[in-house]
C-alpha cells in the first residue's frame, strides 16, 4: 500500500501525439482512484505510465516516497491487469500466478501458499490446473485479478479490465472488485470510459478530456458540482441537457421565456440540467417539443426540443405525453456554465 | 462443404490414386530392385516382384559396402548424413529465431541494415554462391569436415520472417505483462517467446531436417574422404562406376535406407504437426 503521486506530469509520443499534459494528482495509500474520460483522451497512457511502460516525458511520477520515472515495471511494485487479461496461453492458471512470484526468487512454499491464498479469495482454485482458454472469459478476469493479487503489491492498476465481459457479468465483477480492493486496502488506479463503472467503484474520480484533468472529486462531488460543461456532459446517464441561456432583469430566460429567478451579472450562460430535474408542470414557462419516447420500464425518456437545442426529460409517471410539454425547473438543479469556457460559474 | 455428386467424386479420387501411384511407383521400384541378385539386371528389364536377396543385398550395403565403387558401409554415411541434417535444421532455428528476436522485440542502430541484410540472404542460397562459398571454405580449410559441411548452409534467412511473422502475432500485453512479472528479455524469450513457437519450431525441424538430408550438390563439392561422404552424395559416386556395370540392387538398398530416416523424423513429428493445427495457443 503506497501513495501514488503526479506532479505535473506529461506526455509526448515519439512521433510528435502530445497526449497528455499538467498531470497532477494525489492519490492516498489505500485509495481508489478511477480515470475516466472519452475514447483516445489519454487514460491508458497515463496508466502505462505509471506502470513504467511508457516513458515520461515531463514531470514526476512518485510510488510511494520514491521518484520512479526510470524505473523499470518490475521494480515498481505494481501489479497490473490488462483488458485482455494477457495470460501466458501455454501456462497453467497455478503457473500464470506464480511467474512473477518465481522470477522474483520468492521460495516454494511461500508461493504456494501465496497462490493457496488467491485461489481462495478468487474461488479460482478448481481451475488452477487448467490453461487460460479452458476458461470462460469472466474465469480469466479472475485468473488476471490473481496474477496481481498474489504479488502483493504496493499499487493495482487497472486498464478496462471488465470491458470485454457481457454487461451482467461486468456488474458483478465490479462490485467482486470493489469488496476485494476494500479487504486488502491495495491502492488502486482504475481506467475505464464507462461512467456508471467510474461512479460505482471510486473513492475519487479523475475525469480527463484531450490529455487534460477536467475535474478530481468524489463521485458525488463530480455529479452534483460538474466543473465544466464536459464533465456535466460526461458523468450521468441520461447525460445532463445542456443549453443556451441568457440572465437578464434577475431572471433566468431559456427560449425566450423567464424560467428562474436568477441574482447574477447579466449575460449569455450555458444551463446544466439534469433529464430528472425538468419536472412536468402544466404551468411551467418551459415548451418542449416531443420528438420521440424510450420506455425504460421504470421510467420514460422524453426526447425533444427546447427552443433550438435537443432535450432530454425523464419521468416516472405514465400518462400519454403531448407534442408539447410543460416544463418547469428549480433554481437550486440548475448548473450554470460560462458560455464560453464551458467553466462552472461559482455559487450556481 | 456439403456435396453428393458421385461423378465429382469419382474424378477427384481418381486424380489422387493416379498422383499416388506416379510418387509411389518410383519408390516400389527401388524396394523391389533392392531384393533382387546383381544379375537379374543384365537383360535390361528391371523385375517388377520381389526377390530373394534382399537380407544379403541391405548386409553388404550396411557391412562393407561397395568397395570396387569406392562406397564405404552405409552406417558411416548415415551417420554423417545425420549429422549434417541436425546440425542445420537446428543451427538454422537457432539462428533463425534469435535474430527474428532481435528485430521484432529490440530498438538497435542500424536495424533496418540488419533486417535487409538478413533479408538478402534468401535470394543467396548456396547453389548461387557456390564458387565464392567454396573458395572462402577452402581457404578456411574447413573442406572435408563437419563444419565445411553445414556452416555455409545454416547461414542464411530461411526461416528468420517465420518466426517473425509468429512473434508478431504474439500481442504486446504480453510482453509488457512479463515485464511487470519480471522477466528480462532473456527469460520472456525461454519462458514465453519458446514455447508459444514450439509447433513452429517443429514443423520448420521437419522441413529443415530433410532439406539438410537431400543436399547433395555441396556434399558431392568439399568432401573428398569417404569419411566424410553423405549418403545422397554417395549413391551418385556408386552408379558411376568405369567400367563394370552398376550394382543396382545394392544402389537401390541404399537409397531405400537413405529415404528411411526423412521418413521416420515425419512421422515422429507428425503428432506435433497436426497439435499445431488443431490447437491455438494465441
Ligand atoms: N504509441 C503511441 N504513439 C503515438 N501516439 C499514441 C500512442 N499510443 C497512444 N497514442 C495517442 O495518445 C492519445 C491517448 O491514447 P490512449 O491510448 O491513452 O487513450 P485512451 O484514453 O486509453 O483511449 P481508449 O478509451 O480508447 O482506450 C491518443 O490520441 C492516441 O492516438
Ligand atoms: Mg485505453
Amino acid at each position: 500500500m503506497a501513495a501514488i503521486t503526479l506532479d505535473n506530469v506529461g506526455k509526448t509520443y515519439a512521433g510528435g501525439t502530445r497526449a497528455l499534459s499538467g498531470m497532477s494528482i494525489d492519490i492516498a495509500p489505500g485509495e481508489f482512484v478511477v480515470l475516466v474520460g472519452p475514447s483516445g483522451c489519454g487514460k491508458s497512457t497515463l496508466l502505462r505510465m505509471i506502470a513504467g511502460l511508457e516513458t515520461v516525458t515531463e514531470g514526476t511520477i512518485r510510488i510511494g516516497e520514491r521518484v520512479v520515472n526510470t524505473v523499470e515495471p518490475a521494480d515498481r511494485n505494481i501489479a497490473m491487469v490488462f483488458q485482455n487479461y494477457a495470460l501466458y496461453p501455454h501456462m497453467t492458471v497455478r503457473q500464470n500466478l506464480a511467474y512473477g512470484l518465481k522470477n522474483r526468487g520468492t521460495p516454494r512454499d511461500e508461493i504456494d501458499r501465496r497462490v493457496a491464498e488467491a485461489a481462495q479469495i478468487l474461488e479460482i482454485g478448481p481451475y488452477l490446473d487448467r490453461k487460460p482458454r479452458q476458461l470462460s472469459g469472466g474465469q480469466r478476469q479472475r485468473v488476471a485479478m490473481g496474477r496481481a493479487i498474489v504479488r502483493e503489491p504496493a499499487a493495482f492498476l487497472f486498464d478496462e479490465p471488465l470491458s470485454n465481459l457481457d454487461a451482467k457479468l461486468r456488474v458483478t465483477m465490479r462490485s467482486e472488485i470493489r469488496q476485494l480492493q476494500r479487504r486488502l486496502g491495495t491502492t488502486s488506479v482504475y481506467v475505464t470510459h464507462d461512467q456508471v463503472e467510474a461512479m460505482t467503484l471510486a473513492d475519487r474520480l479523475v475525469v480527463l478530456n484531450a490529455g487534460r484533468i477536467e475535474q478530481i472529486g468524489t463521485p458525488l462531488q463530480v455529479y452534483r458540482h460538474p466543473a465544466t460543461t464536459f464533465v456535466a456532459g460526461f458523468i450521468g446517464a441520461p447525460a445532463m441537457n445542456l443549453l443556451p441561456a441568457q440572465i437578464a432583469d434577475g431572471q433566468l430566460h431559456l427560449a425566450g421565456a423567464a424560467v428562474a429567478p436568477m441574482t447574477r451579472a447579466g449575460g449569455p450562460v450555458t444551463l446544466g440540467i439534469r433529464p430528472e430535474d425538468l419536472r412536468r408542470d402544466p404551468a411551467g414557462p418551459i415548451r418542449m417539443r416531443l420528438r420521440h419516447v424510450e420506455e425504460l420500464g421504470h421510467a420514460r425518456l422524453l426526447h425533444g426540443q427546447i427552443g433550438d437545442s435537443a432535450a432530454v426529460c425523464t419521468v416516472t409517471d405514465t400518462a400519454p405525453p403531448d407534442p408539447e410539454i410543460r416544463l418547469s425547473i428549480d433554481p437550486g438543479q440548475c448548473h450554470l456554465f460560462d458560455a464560453q469556457t464551458g467553466a462552472r460559474l461559482t455559487g450556481a | 462443404m456439403v456435396e453428393n455428386r458421385p461423378l465429382l467424386t469419382f474424378l477427384a479420387h481418381g486424380a489422387l490414386i493416379l498422383g499416388v501411384i506416379v510418387v509411389a511407383f518410383p519408390v516400389y521400384l527401388a524396394l523391389i530392385a533392392s531384393t533382387h541378385p546383381v544379375s537379374a539386371f543384365s537383360s535390361g528389364v528391371i523385375p517388377l516382384l520381389p526377390g530373394r536377396e534382399m537380407a544379403a543385398n541391405y548386409a553388404t550395403m550396411l557391412g562393407q559396402g561397395i568397395s570396387t565403387a569406392g562406397a564405404p558401409p552405409l552406417w558411416g554415411l548415415l551417420g554423417n548424413s545425420l549429422v549434417m541434417a541436425l546440425a542445420i535444421a537446428l543451427g538454422k532455428i537457432a539462428i533463425s529465431i534469435t535474430s527474428a528476436f532481435a528485430i521484432v522485440y529490440f530498438r538497435f542502430p542500424l536495424r533496418n541494415l540488419a533486417f535487409w541484410a538478413i533479408f538478402i540472404t534468401l535470394m543467396l542460397p548456396v547453389e548461387v554462391r557456390i564458387v565464392p562459398t567454396f573458395k572462402v571454405v577452402a581457404d578456411l580449410g574447413m573442406l572435408n569436415s563437419y563444419a565445411g559441411l553445414t556452416i555455409p548452409l545454416i547461414a542464411s534467412a530461411t526461416a528468420t520472417f517465420l518466426f517473425r511473422q509468429v512473434f508478431l502475432t504474439i500481442p504486446d500485453e504480453l510482453l509488457e505483462a512479463a515485464r511487470i512479472d519480471g522477466a528480462g528479455p532473456l527469460r520472456f524469450f525461454r519462458d514465453i517467446l519458446l514455447p508459444l513457437s514450439r509447433t513452429n519450431i517443429a514443423a520448420l525441424f521437419v522441413i529443415l531436417f530433410i532439406y539438410g538430408w537431400n543436399q547433395y550438390l555441396w556434399p558431392l563439392l568439399i568432401t573428398t574422404d569417404e569419411r566424410f561422404y553423405t549418403i545422397v552424395a554417395a549413391i551418385k559416386r556408386m552408379a558411376e562406376t568405369a567400367d563394370a556395370e552398376p550394382y543396382w540392387n545394392l544402389i537401390m538398398a541404399s537409397a531405400v535406407l537413405a529415404m528411411l530416416p526423412p521418413v521416420l523424423v515425419v512421422i515422429a513429428m507428425q503428432r506435433l504437426f497436426v497439435k499445431g493445427l488443431i490447437e491455438t495457443e494465441k
